[in-house]
């Protein structure tokens, strides 16, 4: 399965965007998953891994500015990718809105929720060419 | 400058999306994101939904209007509020005709259901229609949308469209197909089990995404049956070399690798091939040997291949060479300063010592180091590997630390896997019977709720039958050495219930046994234990049950028994229990103490629990009863499969169960309307078995079997009968399981087999870790403070070697497949052979055209497309500069990270993480503070006023200042 869910989740645990592969989980369970992970990375120094384990899965996480990026990943996942694939998330919404930043993503959740389905689909990884990526989502815009 | 910026900002806002964007929706996006706390943000939030519920009802909502709505219950969802109210809004949004409008539906409702809710047999139709759109882009998203919403039941509504899409002319509808297949196969394989093949021809497509795609369907496949998929070695081994080769195009680049995900991908396949596969692994050793030579080692993305290629290597037949090139990957990796770099030395460690044992030694240091690093991810990657490098030289160090690290974390999913893990390493390498008793006593004591019950029954075992040794001596020894550790263990407080449970059994079978302690004490203990806290019914059976044995003992030596005040108080209590168990065994035990010393010596032999009892399945001790029951006119058993009634009501069973999976949704029209067929008759003949399905109360019987009556017109005549005769019984046995009910000799033997089976036999799991434990009790140094010693300890000197191959030889099965036949298979492949095999030329599977890699053959479609859309209609001169500052330095990005004003609070401390990521760009930025200013002018009033006070400084920015800041500045 690979990916489990992708969060965006800013340093005051406020969620910024939620995608998950695995399983449909309820508002509370994924309020419930969602605090215990950000306490998890928070409370952690910038030296240790950037990867942290939480019930039967990893987390791989990323801050930029604000912002952390979480990856739940199955136990055999390579953890280096996925810390690369988070970046080139980050790349690819950088390209298409230019500095991205917390309010772009939350001004145009849905832009970032069209690229990320780009990217992963059933929890794996498929496409990352970030012209391809793109591409869609600028026809539509142009389209409308 | 930071004001400036953030005005800059702000003027931005909306000239992405152009459209649609109205001030509310900014006004709800600002307040959420300068929310101060979670209540606050609850509060907005609320405040959202009832505003929402009310004006998403409204009739005639235009729809861009609709479109903000739904991303606005998007926002409530995700945030932890529930907008089920909009559920079907967002349904409707997904028939809209507009792309935007029906993407953003199918977005919201991927987002919102779960693939069991009832709304999604509206989509089902919606997205058949959109699978057939002339506009690609439709149907993409509408692929997107079956990868989320499609469940097993409507998998049959799409499958033939999405196959028919797998040969699209565009790349991106292959790609999404193929996922919808994949997505098919994950949730019922049975369903596209004859479409596999398409996954072998796709994979074969002249385009790298779909190609790319394709390999996670083939990943689980592979995984699932790896000798199918064999043929496929080649090809993967040609793609990946041309991947390797940068013959894929340019946008596949990351950071300077060659399409790295793709890559690693194709290594995970590989390995799956390969593994214990001479022939296939022959095939890959010329690509994987390539891949160690490229690989730069200076950045993320090559070292997340190498790891892969690491892993490769090591779960394939192995090769001398790679296993060299991999080993030093491994020490870079270990002696890095990064601890995600680290973090994978030990995981590839882990996996390189599974071939060669010897590899760990060198790494002796950097192992400790990563042991005692204060990160806790390290420090469980660390166990990790020591758990798969424990033999009997170092068992008692590394549970020993394992033990420590155990007492002291609180996540009791970690919890629990360390302690099997302690439990399993005490069981299989142990070297003294007190050493595994004092281990698991720990284990017990700081785990003890979270283990196994199976680990107590075999503790218990354990110490009845010892450790298969005819040594009598030693094994008395061993328990009344357990007796004294559980005595002294009784006085900490707070003591687990499967230990407590493990205690009083012991001290029940052989507390008195040495004669050291006397009855009275230990039952006061086994007292004072049922009075604890936290004494469930279930220590308190086992207690009284081992009060009990204690008493029998003495009787049965002759002694006189008297009973203790609280263990009188203990039975009076436990004799008018809630529990009938516990009331039951408080009778025994006072009838016990009645009875005189021989009869108690026959109902409680001593140290009677390794006796084993035989089951008598065939029940021939009631052959008589039975032979004689038959002569005095019972009737004879009949086998449940011979009983007609009972096969009546399975044929019914059956019956109904095929009309339920004929019941499943259909999504074809319906067909003409054919004259129905008499459906009635069969139902009629077995009228008698739904009284026994569906209980009807007393009083409808008369009628129902008036009923029946007449209908035996229609139905057969005798069966008519049989049924009525039948019905009797189901008013007598309605709640029941419906079987064949007469009531003389054949169920009395019934319930006699069933007591027979009641009683409880331990099945013979635990000789195995007996015969385990049984070898090898030698002296081990102390553990000290000094890593010199404890590396010595953990990875064993020469001394140590020996041993390890003397045990090895004696030791039980399991513990050979462990550490044994590795060295010696590394050394068989000579790199010679290997050359050879994988010479054949591959045939080019991609098809990227000839030698030049950077062929201007390929195309970007997104260029093409640009053409014929024209020139954008606003050029912002900001996204301008960026791109194309972008274009001459990928990595440009990475640089602003030092760009970062020291002013933003908590942000500053960022840049060093960052830093370490993409250390090797330095050149700054300062470029892009700017310009955001000139970002296109932007009408909302509102936010240009906020802005100019937060200019003047009258609303804090201090709120989330980081909102503005860049992500990657």
């Amino acid at each position: 399965m690979g990916i489990r869910f992708v969060l965006l989740v800013n340093k005051q645990g406020q969620t910024r965007l939620a995608q998950y592969y695995a399983e449909h989980l309820t508002l509370d369970e994924r309020r419930a998953l969602e605090g215990e992970i950000v306490r998890k990375c928070l409370a952690r120094t910038e030296q240790q891994c950037s990867f942290v384990e939480h019930r039967n899965y990893k987390i791989v996480y990323r801050r930029y500015a604000s912002l952390f990026f979480l990856v739940g990943v199955d136990n055999d996942e390579n953890e280096l990718a996925i810390l690369e694939f988070i970046h080139l998330f980050v790349e690819t919404m950088d390209r298409h809105f230019g500095n991205v930043c917390e309010l772009d993503i939350m001004f145009h959740l849905e832009k970032a929720h069209f690229m990320l389905e780009e990217m992963v689909m059933n929890g794996c990884i498929v496409e990352t060419s970030k012209s391809n990526i793109l591409m869609p989502i600028q026809l539509m815009d142009k389209a409308s | 400058m930071e004001q400036l910026k953030t005005i800059g900002r702000e003027l931005a806002i909306g000239s992405h999306g152009g459209w649609g964007q109205s001030k509310e929706f900014l006004d709800l996006v600002k307040s959420i994101g300068e929310a101060r706390s979670k209540a606050e943000e609850d509060r907005i939030i609320l405040r959202e939904v009832e505003s929402l519920r009310r004006r998403i009802a409204e009739p005639d909502v235009p729809r861009r209007k609709m479109k903000e709505y739904i991303i606005r219950l998007v926002y409530a969802e995700m945030l932890g509020h529930d907008a089920s109210f909009g559920y079907i809004h967002a349904v409707k949004m997904t028939h809209d005709d507009a792309l935007p409008l029906k993407r953003t539906g199918y977005l919201a409702v991927t987002l919102f259901l779960s693939e069991d809710h009832d709304l999604i047999i509206l989509i089902v139709n919606t997205i058949q229609k959109d699978l057939r759109s002339d506009n690609y882009l439709v149907v993409c998203a509408a692929l997107a949308a079956v990868c989320k919403l499609i469940n097993e039941e409507t998998i049959p509504a799409v499958l033939p469209q999405v196959v028919d899409l797998l040969a699209h002319p565009k790349e991106a509808v292959r790609r999404k197909a193929v996922m919808a297949l994949h997505r098919f196969y994950q949730r019922s394989p049975a369903s596209v089990s004859h479409l596999v093949s398409n996954f072998r021809k796709r994979l074969c497509d002249n385009d790298p995404g779909v190609m790319g795609a394709t390999l996670c369907p083939l990943f689980d496949l592979i995984s699932a049956d790896v000798n199918s998929y064999k043929d496929l070695v080649i090809s993967f081994v040609g793609i990946l070399k041309q991947v390797a080769e940068r013959r894929l195009p340019k946008t596949y680049d990351y950071h300077q690798m060659a399409a790295p995900f793709i890559q690693i991908k194709l290594l995970k396949i590989l390995a799956l091939l390969g593994s214990g596969d001479k022939q296939a692994s022959g095939h890959m050793y010329n690509v994987l040997g390539d891949i160690f030579r490229k690989c730069e080692q200076s950045s993320n993305i090559g070292n997340a291949v190498l790891y892969e290629s690491i892993c490769c290597v090591s779960s394939i037949y192995p090769n001398a060479k790679l296993l060299e090139a991999a080993a030093e990957a491994t020490s870079k990796f270990l002696k890095s300063d990064s601890h995600n770099l680290k973090y994978m030395g030990v995981d590839a460690l882990g996996r390189l010592i599974r071939i060669n044992p010897d590899i760990a030694e060198e790494h002796q240091l950097a192992v400790i180091d990563c042991l005692e690093d204060p990160d806790d991810t390290l420090k469980r990657k660390t166990f990790e590997l020591l758990y798969k490098m424990t033999k009997s030289t170092n068992v008692e160090v590394i549970v020993d630390r394992m033990i420590e690290y155990m007492i002291n974390i609180s996540d009791n999913h970690y919890k629990t896997e360390i302690a099997s893990r302690c439990v399993e390493l005490a069981e299989q390498f142990a070297p003294t019977n007190e050493w595994f008793i004092r281990t698991m006593n720990k284990v017990f004591e700081h785990a003890g709720d979270l283990v196994n019950v199976r680990v107590a029954h075999n503790l218990m075992r354990l110490i009845a039958e010892g450790f298969g040794e005819d040594d009598e001596g030693a094994e008395s020894q061993l328990r009344s050495s357990a007796v004294d550790s559980y005595l002294r263990i009784l006085g900490e407080p707070k003591l687990p219930s499967l230990f407590l449970q493990v205690i009083c059994w012991v001290l029940g079978e052989y507390g008195t046994a040495d004669g050291k302690y006397p009855a009275a004490y230990i039952i006061g203990k086994l007292c004072d234990v049922t009075e604890a806290l936290l004494c469930d019914d279930t220590v308190k059976a086992y207690a009284i049950s081992a009060i009990m044995k204690i008493c029998a003992f003495e009787i049965s030596e002759g002694r006189k028994v008297e009973m203790l005040p609280e263990c009188q108080s203990l039975i009076d209590e436990l004799s008018t229990s809630h529990s009938t168990d516990l009331e039951q065994r408080a009778y025994e035990l006072q009838a016990l103490l009645c009875l005189e010393s021989q009869a108690v010596e026959s109902v409680m032999p001593l140290d009677a629990s390794c006796e084993d009892i035989e089951i008598d399945k065939n029940l021939t001790f009631l052959k008589d009863f039975v032979q004689q029951s038959i002569e005095n006119g019972a009737r004879p058993y009949i086998p449940e499969s011979e009983r007609s009634g009972t096969s009546n009501v399975s044929n019914f069973k059956s019956q109904y169960q095929h009309e339920a999976s004929s019941h499943m949704l259909r999504f074809e029209a319906y067909e003409l309307p054919r004259p129905s067929p008499a459906h009635v008759i069969p139902q009629v003949s077995v009228p008698t078995p739904i009284a026994d399905f569906f209980p009807v109360p007393e009083t409808t019987y008369n009628s129902e079997t008036s009923q029946a009556s007449k209908l035996s017109s229609v139905a057969d005549a005798s069966s008519a009968a049989h049924g009525i005769k039948l019905h009797l019984d189901g008013v007598q046995r309605r709640w029941g399981r419906p079987t064949y009910s007469s009531s003389s000799g054949p169920s009395s033997t019934t319930s006699t087999e069933k007591t027979t089976n009641g009683i409880t036999h331990i099945d013979g799991v635990g000789s195995q870790s007996r015969d385990k434990l049984n070898e090898s009790r030698r002296q081990q140094p102390e553990v000290s403070a000094e890593k010199q010693k404890l590396a010595a300890s953990l990875f064993g000197g020469s001394a140590g070697k020996t041993e390890k191959k003397a045990t090895s030889t004696q030791r039980a099965p399991k513990g050979n497949t462990r550490n044994a036949e590795r060295p010696g298979v590394s050394r068989s492949v000579s790199p010679e052979t290997s050359k050879e095999k994988a010479a054949p030329s591959v045939p080019d599977l991609l098809d990227l055209g000839e030698p030049n890699p950077t062929s201007t053959t390929i195309v970007d479609p997104f260029k093409q497309l640009e053409g014929l859309v024209g020139p954008t209609p606003v050029p912002s001169p900001l996204d301008n500069s960026v791109k194309t500052s972008g274009l001459e330095t990928p990595d440009l990005m990475a640089a602003v990270y030092t760009d970062l004003p020291p002013s933003g609070s908590s942000s500053g401390s960022f840049t060093s993480t960052t830093r370490d990521m993409h250390s090797a760009d330095k050149t700054s930025n300062t470029a892009t503070s700017e310009p955001s200013i000139k970002k296109g002018p932007f009408p909302q009033d509102s936010l240009r006023k906020d802005a100019r006070a937060r200019q003047v400084g009258v609303t804090p920015t201090g709120n989330n200042p980081n909102l503005f800041k860049d992500l990657l500045g």
